[in-house]
């Protein structure tokens, strides 16, 4: 079960990585459990991800929620609040 | 409806032009136009960067569209927004919505721009006499979005 992560503009220079492929634990199947296994990897991965910062996640590029499903074949991105317009 | 991601510029009286032609039912349009400004929380700003999220930035665009379209009289709505180096003076995006009367229209443009701003996937990066810097979002902006809420 593989998931495709993207990470943009200052969480993607935190993390020094754009992308990435994961295989993914059977046990984890939604947004926060990803998240938080994400955490596990320390340093960076717990500096940028912990705690209550504000970030946003969207699965198949559409905002999700902490409680969203991810499931194999999903694109999900991870990023700071956005800033355009 | 249309939506673009560009490097380019772009022409907003083109754009006006090209989205009343052939609609005698169009009695107004509004238009916004948003700019780099040379300075953002005190310091001078030389350029900044457009980052986005290729893919997702259409779709949600398209979805903010789409929606103005559902809640507003309007006839039709542009979006186009740029992306890559940008230096103050020049056009970031240009928001246009027409329709029979300026309300509505007035409403969905500011409606449009309003989401944009809280859900598109953008983020800038500026350029100042102290390195780079990415922008933080402003509680402002959630709250102006938050006033759309149903």
């Amino acid at each position: 079960m593989t998931v495709k992560l993207l990470y943009f503009a200052a969480l993607r220079e935190q993390l020094g990585i754009a992308h990435e492929a994961l295989a993914l634990p059977p046990d984890i199947d939604t947004v926060a459990g990803l998240r938080a296994h994400l955490i596990e990897r320390g340093g960076a991965w717990q500096s940028a991800l912990a705690g209550t910062r504000a970030l946003r996640v969207a699965v198949n590029q559409d905002m999700a929620q902490p409680t969203t499903p991810v499931k194999a074949g999903d694109e999900i991105a991870f990023f700071p609040p956005v800033t355009g317009g | 409806m249309t939506v673009r991601v560009q490097t380019e510029d772009f022409d907003a009286g083109a754009e006006i032009a090209a989205i009343r032609r052939g609609n005698p039912k169009i009695g107004a349009v509004a238009a916004f136009v948003g700019l780099v400004r040379d300075v953002n929380d005190g310091d001078a700003v030389h350029s900044m960067v457009l980052e986005h999220y290729p893919g997702m930035t259409e779709t949600a665009l398209d979805k903010i569209v789409a929606e103005a379209k559902e809640r507003f009289k309007v006839y039709d709505a542009l979006i186009i927004h740029r992306v890559g180096e940008l230096r103050p003076t020049d056009q970031i995006v240009l928001a246009v919505a027409s329709g029979a009367h300026r309300g509505e229209v007035f409403a969905a443009c500011e409606f449009i721009v309003d989401y944009l701003k809280t859900r598109a996937p953008f983020w800038k990066k500026e350029s100042t006499q102290d390195g780079t810097r990415w922008v933080e979002a402003r509680e402002t902006d959630d709250q102006a979005a938050a006033r759309w809420e149903k």
